[in-house]
């Protein structure tokens, strides 16, 4: 369908000789064939792996850093949900400097995690995973909080009336009336854990990983665009099967939970 | 002994601040046990917050209430009550039947000592085919059917219902009456029940404590005479409408002396 529509543009205004918004010729938009053949050819003149073959082995590394930033950043943002939920004045007091911590960009942010965790002697790897978990844990913490406070009055109240502990009114209530929020978080902290270790990549100067190869790959743009657009497909492809995987788990977790079913 | 026993109860909000308001002033009431006994007033006579008081969701300002001769957070932690809100309230990510187990689960009861308990509580509401089902599957009487068999499952020495079928179409409404009735006379469990439906109130109890609002008092407690079982026939009884008529008179006295 996309790439339908992409020969189509080419196509059409190459025919009237339009410009705008992207000149449609084939620098800039190369035909989707010839980014699917990047794929299946050798990287370089000569070489012996194929491009796609080593995007894919890329894409696996890009893919351990992600998870274990997701996993770290998610453990994370349970514990600062939780903690908040516990103490209004600690919410109160340290939610600005989380939602602050967001604002910062990541690109100023990567390369000081980078060299703290290398000035620790830990493989660099672990500091793209640190990058991928600052970004996992904020909505997790957001959404989480969110959905532990989400049981209506009543339903604490009936909890109350059963004479409920505090744990057994986070275990029995708060959490299992937060899971959809969560995995909303996690969808969310999935696809950005992804772009967390792609940039994260650079400044730890990794290279096999994905992130380098969209940095070569822009970088021999003018020549041969359609290995830029080939690795952007395989990194859009990563961050889609992990979501993905998340809403899997999702599935399973809350089995049949029909739209709108809110507990009343 | 007395299973709710309330004496000179004063319920203030903001006592002593700005927005000050008096729920309640001057109540005293005493429940016998076995008793189905309605709280009957209009929207604001502190009905609902009785009700709060009676099961430790509230505390009195001054007065004292007791519970089989218990203060209220002790009944409360003792698990003397059962209770059902005008939002049947269940989980929707347990099925019925965990719904029901819920308070047994909390307790720390044995699983299949719960279990079987669960099942026997959908059984009296007549739910239990549908045990293995999830709440958003179920009719809005259904639903409130559940909350009732999951107040019931410690057995409890005392109902507290706050407009259960508030919610509810008419034509379940009066079904609903019907089964509460029978589960009530089954149980031999303690009722109160708030209201702001005279005929659901004349219907269902042996008293119905008439309420008045600013600030919310008892104005008078009417006996209900009327033989149970009751059915429909008793709702087309003149005996029926003439205790409809003592109460509504009453509660309109209430409202001219008010003014």
């Amino acid at each position: 369908m996309l790439a339908a529509m992409w020969e189509l543009y080419k196509v059409a205004w190459q025919g009237a000789g339009w410009e705008w918004p992207v000149r449609p010729d084939d620098t800039s938009m190369p035909h989707v064939w010839s980014i699917v053949d990047a794929l299946f050819e050798p990287a370089r003149r000569g070489g012996d792996d194929l491009y796609g073959v080593i995007l894919v082995r890329a894409a696996f590394a890009t893919f351990r850093e992600a998870v274990v930033g997701f996993l770290l950043g998610t453990v994370l943002g349970l514990a600062l949900a939780l903690l908040f939920l516990k103490s209004g004045l600690l919410r109160r007091g340290l939610m600005p400097y989380v939602v602050v911590s967001q604002t910062i960009p990541l690109i100023a942010i990567a390369p000081m995690v980078v060299i703290w965790v290398r000035g620790n002697g830990w493989p660099a790897w672990i500091g793209v995973a640190a990058i991928s978990a600052y970004l996992t844990f904020f909505p997790v913490t957001v959404n989480l909080l969110r959905g532990l406070t989400s049981p209506s009055a009543t339903s604490l109240e009936l909890m109350r009336s059963y004479a409920a502990t505090h744990t057994q009114v986070l275990m029995k209530l708060r959490l299992p009336a937060s899971l959809p929020y969560l995995f909303t978080a996690l969808k969310i902290g999935a696809t950005a854990s992804v772009v967390g270790a792609l940039v994260g990549e650079l400044p730890a100067g990794l290279q096999d990983g994905l992130g380098r190869a969209l940095l070569n790959g822009a970088q021999y743009f003018i020549t041969r665009p359609e290995q830029l657009y080939a690795a952007v497909l395989v990194a859009a492809a990563l961050g889609l099967l992990f979501a993905g995987l998340v809403g899997l788990i999702e599935r399973i977790v809350i089995p049949h939970r029909p739209h709108g079913a809110e507990a009343s | 002994m007395i299973v709710v026993d309330i004496r000179s109860v004063d319920k203030t909000f903001n006592a002593g601040r700005t927005g000050e308001v008096t729920a309640l002033t001057g109540i005293d009431l005493a429940i016998e046990p076995g008793e189905f006994v309605t709280l009957l007033g209009p929207s604001g006579c502190g009905k609902s917050t009785l009700l709060r008081l009676i099961g430790d969701l509230a505390a009195p300002t001054s007065g004292t209430v007791a519970v089989n001769g218990k203060p209220p957070g002790r009944a409360r932690r003792d698990r003397d009550y059962g209770m059902v809100f005008q939002a049947p309230t269940l989980f929707d990510w347990r099925t019925v039947i965990r719904n029901v187990v819920l308070p047994l689960e909390l307790a720390g009861r044995s699983r299949s000592e719960a279990q079987a308990k669960a099942l026997e509580m959908l059984e009296l509401v007549g739910l239990r085919e549908f045990a293995g089902h999830h709440p958003w599957q179920l009719s809005g009487g259904m639903q409130q059917r559940v909350a009732i068999a999951r107040a019931l499952t410690f057995e409890p020495a005392l109902l507290l219902m706050d407009e259960p079928l508030g919610a509810l179409d008419e034509m379940t409404r009066e079904k609903l009456q019907g089964e509460l009735l029978r589960i009530w006379s089954e149980t031999g469990t303690t009722v109160v029940f708030v209201t702001h439906s005279i005929s659901e109130a004349v219907f269902l109890s042996n008293r119905v404590v008439v309420m008045s609002a600013r600030p919310g008092r008892i104005v008078g407690i009417v006996p209900v005479e009327l033989p149970y079982p009751r059915d429909i026939n008793t709702r087309e009884a003149p005996a029926y409408f003439a205790k409809v008529t003592e109460v509504r008179e009453l509660l309109r006295g209430s409202e001219v002396a008010s003014r």
